[in-house]
């Protein structure tokens, strides 16, 4: 690896002025478990890496029923399965949680690196998409917010500008009748990249039989996570019966643009797509009721 | 019968006489007299057998193995000594007991290994945990090239790099070209041994190592080789095997003629031999046969994928004199290796083997020695050259990929008569691949009276195979018995009966010419009937149960151990098997047997090459047969001295001393073992014992494994729901041991069949060099792995002991391709079956 | 080149103190600077499990660690389990069981099978191979190894 300085950063205006100044030459700490690979690899360079998970802001941990959830930016992954509450309460972002590489990976990355990694399979993309959540970015210039949905321009960056970082992620209350899960087909069972990746969140009426909204997001099958919109409207006022959810799958499949590589051939993953949008959905529907 | 057409693997002079000094081994430890002929017994248990005498012959034909370089399944020697009498003590030695009968102290108990310590505490020292003052350390540049010519390579600015103390390249090795070895496992062609450590003028694959740097650290080593300028020029290349054997391919050695079954053929070629077996009328037989069903398979590269990479430390001293340290499967082929390919004499060079993080044949060729021996001669100081994970994917030998055609044809009773093969493996950028043992094994579990194989072995772009246990067996195995399975469907007959009705046997003729001694395939077959798993019935939707058989040689081949005599009545026995998965434990237990000490009171203690007699590799399956057989037979030389000092104790003869029980007896008196050690000291000399053996042909390994399956016909995926491995051992020595192969090769053959590959783009670039995506089963993709060991004595072995480590990874893919049509009513005919091959096939056939 | 970096950490319960720089990871201070070889190097990218420690309790690849992140943590490798003379419970169960073969992937199942086990202590066969998915075995067929901390389970109650 080239050599680097690393600077630990105790407050958000440190990182910050860090990272301005250094420009394209600093990256980010969190996890590592994505950027020392990187930086091993020849993929990324640094001269500088900022470690930011000695911010209180960025490791901190927030929810509450009307105000939803903060989630620090570096907070590692067990964090969030290990929470009853926020489990509970955003099912889907549990799910990927879960699944991003093993335990050992999942006691250091954190969502916020996932997203900020920009993979297009990353796990975590969909369930933040599906789940509406917004990144709360600091910078030179100050705070701005952008959906998450805005937040990979391409496979491997994101929306960041120089000098930002991002702080956290907020979601917004989970409504009643409401239900989310995430899921993704691998070749194992385990420690694989996803091949396609699915979260649903969906919004059911009193009773219980009628969706009223839902957002099905992608992973894999487009150069960014994709918001597969018109599949997420088709589902406005629909019945809650396999039949939808079938139709929702193949909605969905028109969005996905995949290609081949040795994860797996485009039409698989296209197929993938309408299996998994009906499978994901049904589980989401059955944790809103 | 073999007809006068059959070809000889090899020139007439390499094969193997049978000894006719040495007594066959079966007749050895008998009473001192004259053998009887005892008839075979036909039992299907751990029952004591005689042997039949008969197989010494047979064996010495099993000799007629396959050129692989580096492979598991050894060659004999082109030599003409004469071959060495065993020391007259071994012989006259007068065992208490008759071979293969219990009931046994200590072998089949499972006392904890004598490493074990060390290995969970994390104080065992493997190749990269050893550390010298002074270390230096050196990375590989690689080739990004799948096929190109090495016009320049300047090395001046890395020279220049911090902590950068020396850089080689091939040109740094001597001129080999034309120079061939005899390496103890057959010839090897030293330029193309020393070119894949650093290539001349090609490289030949992309991964292919082409300089080296040392430096004071491994980051500044790896920063340094990024800074060396090579000059390439890119040629077309190919790794696809029928596409390498095309006339127009492009070509790898423009000097590579075909070795057409012994003669020189066409060239230039990127195919380097031609191999050809024969029995019987074949076409005749087809001609008759009521039923014919041939089929096309294809298998992908794929990598033993062991969790240690590669790394040697080398001291070059100012006094010539060379040492090693590293993990490898045999430290005397290594020390060969390495000293021709530098040209020095063998007794320059010592190697010290440190423990192995897994090996399945991959760490027998050298890479790191040479290359950190040359680094450390330019810089005076001990360098240890590692591999990075990418580099093992892409700078070590995967197992071939292959193209197989297999035909058989039976009667309507389900007799087979007629069989045929055309398989071609890869080599990868290197002669001498795994097609031998293949043709050997494609029918090797059958008898069929007239058979026909064709073997190919292919140069093409990709990194040199090497040995991935029971070398080219899996992939014969997935064409046959893919077969095998469509005929017994085709003549409406049960799986197991029509293999049993066709299953090789003692007598039974194989394709390549030996015949088989006392087998256990038919035991296995039944213990596969009658077991709990196929007995239980498998319902639900989209499931389905397989089965599958398979065959490995099982080598013998040369080891040395000696044993000194501790004054507390314990044993330290010396000796030169590399422990990769327990041999320590199972060689110091049969010593232990034969002494009747218990197993803890064997220190089994593995050294260096200056330090024991010479011993073959760790692998081929044989430790713990054939080291295990010199461990006995250092036990009856520690019997004998100390029958002799106890008599010299008692003042009676020698002869008058018997051993029994762990005691030694005379009329009157009797002495344990232990008592015995202690008053040694006061009876002369020290007692240390020595024993060599080179024994002779193969212990035949069946294996038979059944696997449950249910497929997601809406994604392909595979979920295995129960699996049971069921093999031949022999007697199993350490039983835990001995299931834990099992396994291990079964979970290797599960990753085999469905998911690992090497996938290769346009350019030759292997794309997922990485445990990420070259994936390897993990604990959450197989079930408990069942197993039942059958034991059929090898009757060449004092306590029956067959090798087990490598028939267990032959039958899974079989197994599960069988398991798969039974729940999707589809075949597969190509590896691995991967969800999106399994889905697609799915949903083509709806 | 940058001056090395100097850390102050609690190291198997040791107070412990190195200089590294700042592109070692953990694993590579562990081996190479404080010369723990106990944690081996399977991938160097968090595939295989082969590195892990626990970092304030927690399993991590240390490969994917940097020993500059260690200041103030607490840091267990395999060569801190033992008690004394006294194996841990899973080590012996790892011996008794023959749950290893050739070795090298049994340090990083030991320390992720203590940190499974503090945390559930009676998981299911689905859980230990849920959680120990991370690591790698070539040599067992991963068998002997669900079963020993099976009985590791029993052993610590």
């Amino acid at each position: 690896m080239k050599d680097f300085e690393y600077a630990a950063a105790t407050t958000l205006d440190e990182a910050v002025s860090l990272l301005a100044a250094a420009g394209t030459r600093a990256k980010v700490l969190a996890g590592g478990t994505d950027i020392l690979v990187q930086l091993r690899e020849h993929l990324r360079d640094a001269d500088l890496v900022v470690d930011i998970k000695k911010i209180p802001d960025l490791m901190a941990m927030r929810y509450d029923a009307n105000q939803g959830l903060s989630l620090g930016a570096s907070v590692p992954c067990y964090r969030i399965y290990e929470d009853d509450i926020i489990s509970r309460a955003y099912p889907a972002l549990t799910d990927s949680a879960r699944i991003i590489g093993g335990w050992q990976i999942q006691s250091r990355a954190s969502i916020g690196g996932n997203l900020c990694n920009a993979s297009p399979a990353a796990d975590s993309i969909p369930s933040l998409i599906a789940l509406d959540a917004q990144c709360r970015v600091v910078g030179p210039q100050g705070t701005r917010k952008i959906p998450v949905a805005e937040f990979c321009t391409a496979p491997g960056k994101n929306a960041l500008q120089q000098g930002e970082i991002l702080v956290a992620l907020e979601i917004p209350p989970p409504s009643a009748r409401s239900g989310s899960r995430y899921e993704r087909f691998i070749p194992r069972n385990e420690m694989d990249i996803a091949v396609v990746g699915v979260a649903v969140s969906v919004r059911l009426n009193e009773a219980g039989d009628t969706i009223e909204s839902a957002r099905i997001a992608l992973a894999a099958v487009a150069p960014t996570p994709v918001f597969a919109r018109e599949a997420s409207d088709f589902l406005s006022g629909k019945p809650a019966t396999p039949e939808t959810f079938e139709q929702a799958g193949i909605e969905a499949r028109k969005v996905a643009k995949p290609i081949s590589d040795m994860r797996g051939p485009a039409d698989y993953r296209v197929h993938l797509v309408g299996v998994l949008v009906k499978r994901v959905l049904a589980e989401a529907v059955q944790r809103a009721k | 019968m073999a007809t006068k057409k059959k070809v000889r693997l090899k020139p007439k002079a390499m094969v193997k006489k049978p000894k006719k000094i040495e007594k066959p081994l079966a007749k050895q430890w008998a009473d001192g007299k004259k053998p009887k002929k005892a008839a075979a017994q036909k039992t299907k248990t751990a029952k004591p057998k005689t042997s039949s005498g008969k197989h010494s012959k047979t064996n010495g034909k099993a000799n007629g193995k396959a050129k692989t370089n580096g492979a598991k399944s050894g060659l004999k020697k082109t030599s003409s000594a004469k071959p060495v009498a065993p020391p007259k003590h071994a012989e006259t030695a007068n065992p208490t007991f008759p071979p293969h009968v219990g009931p046994y102290k200590v072998i089949g108990t499972r006392p904890i290994r004598h490493d074990g310590v060390d290995k969970v505490t994390g104080r065992a020292i493997y190749g990269n945990d050893f550390t010298l003052a002074g270390l230096v350390h050196a990375k590989i540049l690689r080739s990004p090239h799948a096929h190109a010519r090495i016009k320049s390579i300047d090395t001046s600015a890395a020279e220049k790099m911090p902590g950068v103390v020396a850089v080689v390249t091939g040109r740094d090795f001597p001129n080999l070209k034309d120079k061939i070895a005899d390496l103890g496992e057959g010839s090897v062609n030293l330029a193309h041994l020393s070119a894949n450590c650093l290539a001349h003028d090609k490289a030949l694959y992309r991964g292919h190592a082409v300089a080296a740097v040392a430096a004071k650290s491994v980051h500044e080593a790896t920063e340094a080789i990024r800074a060396i300028k090579v000059e390439y020029e890119p040629l077309p290349h190919t790794t696809w095997i029928l596409d390498a054997m095309k006339d127009d391919a492009p070509l790898l050695h423009e000097d590579l003629h075909t070795d057409e079954m012994g003669k020189p053929g066409h060239g230039p070629t990127n195919i380097s031999k031609h191999i050809h077996f024969e029995r019987g009328d074949v076409d005749k037989a087809f001609a008759k046969a009521d039923v014919v069903i041939e089929r096309q398979f294809k298998t992908a590269s794929v990598h033993q994928g062991y969790i240690e990479p590669h790394v040697a430390t080398a001291l070059w001293n100012q006094d010539g004199h060379l040492a090693i340290w590293t993990s490898t499967q045999g430290s005397f082929t290594c020390r060969a290796q390495t000293a021709e390919l530098l040209q020095i004499p063998v007794s320059q060079v010592t190697v010290t083997p440190l423990e192995i993080g897994g090996g399945f044949g991959g760490k027998i060729a050298v890479y790191c020695e040479p290359v950190a021996a040359l680094l450390s001669r330019k810089c005076g100081k001990p360098v240890k050259l590692s591999m990075n994970r990418d580099e093992v994917f892409e700078g070590t030998g995967p197992t071939p990929g292959s193209f197989m055609r297999v035909k058989l044809g039976a009667t309507k009773d389900g007799k087979l008569v007629a069989g045929e093969a055309w398989l071609a493996y890869d080599a990868g950028a290197y002669p001498g691949g795994m097609i031998g043992p293949g043709c050997m094994c494609v029918f090797s579990c059958y008898d069929i009276p007239n058979a026909r194989v064709d073997g190919y072995d292919v140069v093409l772009n990709k990194p040199k195979t090497q040995a991935y246990r029971a070398p080219g067996s899996t992939h014969a195995a997935y064409a046959c018995e893919g077969v095998i399975e469509e005929l017994a469907e085709k003549l409406q007959l049960d799986p197991i009966e029509f293999r049993l009705k066709n299953a090789a046997k003692e007598g039974t003729v194989r394709v390549d010419g030996p015949k088989y001694p006392r087998i256990g395939l038919v035991e296995v077959l039944r213990a596969a009937r009658d077991s709990d798993h196929w007995q239980s019935p498998l319902t639900g939707p989209n499931r389905g149960r397989g089965i599958a058989c398979g065959f490995w040689f099982n080598i013998g081949l040369k080891s040395s151990v000696a044993a000194n005599v501790n004054g507390d009545g314990t044993v330290t026995l010396i000796e030169g098997s590399t422990d990769i998965g327990g041999t320590r434990t199972s060689i110091a237990m049969q010593l232990a047997e034969t002494l009747g000490i218990a197993a803890e009171d064997v220190h089994p203690r593995v050294v260096d090459t200056d330090s024991v007699g010479y011993t073959d590799v760790t692998g081929g399956s044989r430790v713990t047969f054939a080291t295990g057989l010199a461990a006995y037979r250092v036990g009856l030389d520690l019997r004998e001295q100390m029958a002799a000092r106890a008599a010299e104790l008692w003042d009676c003869q020698p002869s008058e001393v018997t051993f029994k029980d762990g005691s030694f007896r005379n009329k009157t008196n009797s002495i344990s073992f232990k008592e015995l050690a202690v008053k040694l000291q006061f009876t002369g000399e020290p007692v240390v014992g020595r024993a060599s053996v080179d024994p002779q042909g193969s212990t035949n390994g069946f294996a038979a494994h059944i696997a449950d399956v249910e497929v997601d016909p809406e994604t392909g995926k595979v979920t295995i729901l129960r699996y049971t491995a069921i093999q031949d051992a022999g007697k199993a020595i350490h039983p835990s041991y001995v299931e834990g192969q099992m396994q291990g090769g079964a979970v290797q053959g599960i990753g085999w069949a469905f998911n690992e590959e090497y996938f290769f783009d346009d350019a030759g670039r292997m794309r997922n060099a990485s445990f990420l995506d070259y994936r390897m089963p993990t604990a959450l993709d197989v079930p408990m792995i069942d197993t039942i060991i059958v034991e059929v004595p090898n009757p060449d072995h004092p306590y029956g002991v067959r090798g087990v480590g490598e028939p267990p990874i032959v039958p899974p893919p079989a197994a599960l391709a069988s398991a798969v049509y039974k729940a999707t009513g589809l075949r597969f005919y190509e590896l691995p079956m991967s969800p999106p091959k399994v889905c697609q096939a799915i949903l083509s056939a709806k | 080149m940058s001056k090395k970096l100097h850390v102050t950490t609690t190291l198997n319960g040791q107070p412990t103190e190195f200089l590294c720089e700042a592109r070692q990871s953990l694993l590579e201070v562990l081996r190479d600077v404080v010369g723990l070889t106990g944690s081996k190097e399977g991938c160097n990218n968090g595939n295989c499990g082969a590195c892990t420690v626990l970092l304030d309790g927690l399993p991590v690849n240390s490969c994917l660690v940097l020993g500059v992140e260690v200041e103030g943590a607490q840091v267990t490798t395999i060569e801190g389990i033992a008690d004394g003379s006294h194996l841990h419970p899973i080590q012996q169960c790892f011996l008794e069981g023959a749950a290893l073969q050739c070795g090298i992937c049994t340090p990083g199942f030991i320390m992720a099978s203590k940190a499974l086990l503090e945390k559930n202590p009676n998981p299911s066969e689905h859980e230990i191979r849920f959680e120990l998915a991370g690591n790698l075995c070539r040599c067992t067929g991963y068998d002997k190894i669900v079963r020993a901390v099976q009985e590791a389970a029993v052993a610590l109650k």
